[in-house]
């Protein structure tokens, strides 16, 4: 298997163009700031969300036509961290505050949380209603993350101490396949996707994924990249696990229903056995344990937790919304409606 | 160990070759050199290092736990729980 490689998508507005103009060329003539940014809801917003999308790629893949210097340009950082500072606003106005009491068991505080999902039931009818579209569509959004599972978590690694580094290894182990790359869970998905008909290639449907999608990626992979947001990508990761194991069940069940076998359903019935027991792990050993040793990022662990569940909420509210319309939920349908 | 207090990850203590934890209103998580088998004597399945066996009793794929727990309320301390009345 070669190493991943992606097309650059169409842009969709001046952020995206400018930023699209500017990386066929030499990183040496450096890319301005962005003219302006006025977005009124950054998270849904597509050239925000497919701008900022393409500057993290490049930390993840080679895109073609791009130097791969580009990666730590100062003129794209800089033009990056523009695009940031409206989404992380946003995600802080959608998030409350942590609560002082909730701060003495980090675990058991994500407990709460997770048992408090603000998202329409997805899941339920995924299991029990979608059509094969529907089921189609849904993994060619999550295609955006699955596809590199794990990895946004990945660059948590290095900027932990002792406990709470063994226990995201713990995680992490499990999540790239034990050391058997049949098993990573990236390639499970893989498998699912081909089992599907769809394109499992890296990066296949970026030109369809609309931006609340690419801001569920945005949002791990900006936690994961700063320090900074330790405490954030170490949460985000707890509520993943936390939230995982039911749906895949569902989700499993909802492709048994259509008539698909093991071969496409192996993913999700994987992760209902291994989701119920990285939940644990990231919960108390890995989150608790990253709050007993650094107290002062325990409220920034509940922030990832709130943002996780917030971001796919609303990502969940679009494809449900959209379907009820009779409309794709993809910037263009899969297969093309009949004339 | 054997206070059910040690952490998972605590290396201060001499490790056994398998270590059973129960986490908070969660499953057993399983560690080390283990083998799970039925009474028949068939050996479960799992390429997993760590696993979680149930707690509640209302896993789907018991023993092992599908995170059921969550959606029936289920409470159960880390530690040992005291003798009632103690």
């Amino acid at each position: 298997m070669a190493g991943r490689l992606i097309e650059l998508p169409a842009p969709r507005g001046p952020l995206s163009e400018q930023l699209f103009e500017a990386l066929v060329e030499s990183p040496e003539a450096a890319l301005g700031p962005p003219a302006s940014i006025d977005s009124a809801e950054p998270i849904a917003d597509e050239d925000l969300q497919l701008a900022l999308y393409v500057a993290y790629e490049l930390h993840y893949t080679a895109i073609r036509g791009v130097d791969e210097s580009w990666e730590w340009s100062p003129s794209l950082l800089a033009f990056r961290a523009a695009l940031e500072r409206p989404f992380e606003a946003a995600m802080a106005e959608l998030v409350p505050p942590a609560e002082a009491a909730e701060l003495e068991s980090v675990g058991a505080a994500l407990q709460g949380i997770v048992a408090e999902d603000p998202g329409p039931p997805l899941s339920r009818f995924i299991e029990t209603q979608a059509t094969r579209e529907q089921l189609l569509e849904q993994v060619v959004h999550r295609s955006a993350y699955q596809l590199k599972e794990s990895d946004p978590h990945s660059w948590a690694i290095p900027r932990l101490s002792a406990p709470p580094k063994a226990a995201l290894l713990e995680v992490q182990f499990d999540e790239y396949g034990g050391g058997s790359s049949e098993r990573m869970h990236s390639v499970l998905f893989a498998n699912t996707m081909a089992g599907l008909g769809l394109d499992p290639a890296y990066g296949h449907y970026l030109d369809r994924w609309p931006g609340v999608t690419m801001a569920t990626v945005n949002l791990m992979t900006g936690f994961g990249l700063h320090r900074r947001r330790r405490g954030a990508i170490v949460g985000h990761l707890a509520a993943f696990e936390m939230t995982s194991s039911i749906p895949n069940r569902r989700y499993g069940n909802g492709l048994r229903r259509l008539g698909y076998g093991p071969e496409v359903t192996h993913f999700y019935d994987e992760h209902v056995e291994a989701d119920a027991v990285h939940e644990n792990i990231a919960a108390w050993d890995l989150a608790g344990g990253l709050a007993a040793e650094e107290p002062d990022v325990a409220a920034d662990i509940l922030f990832g937790a709130r943002a996780l569940l917030q971001i796919e909420a609303r990502w969940a509210t679009h494809l449900m919304g959209s379907w009820e319309q009779g409309e794709t939920s993809l910037r263009s349908p899969l297969v093309p409606a009949a004339a | 160990m054997g206070t059910g207090t040690a952490m998972p990850h605590d290396q201060s203590s001499p490790t056994p070759s398998v270590t059973i934890t129960p986490y908070p209103d969660g499953p057993y998580l399983v560690r080390g050199d283990f083998v799970v088998r039925d009474q028949a004597g068939n050996e479960l399945q799992t390429e997993r290092r760590t696993i979680a066996l149930c707690r509640c009793g209302k896993s789907r794929i018991r023993p092992l736990c599908d995170g059921t727990h969550k959606l029936i309320g289920f409470k159960a301390p880390s530690s040992p729980e005291p003798w009632p009345g103690a």
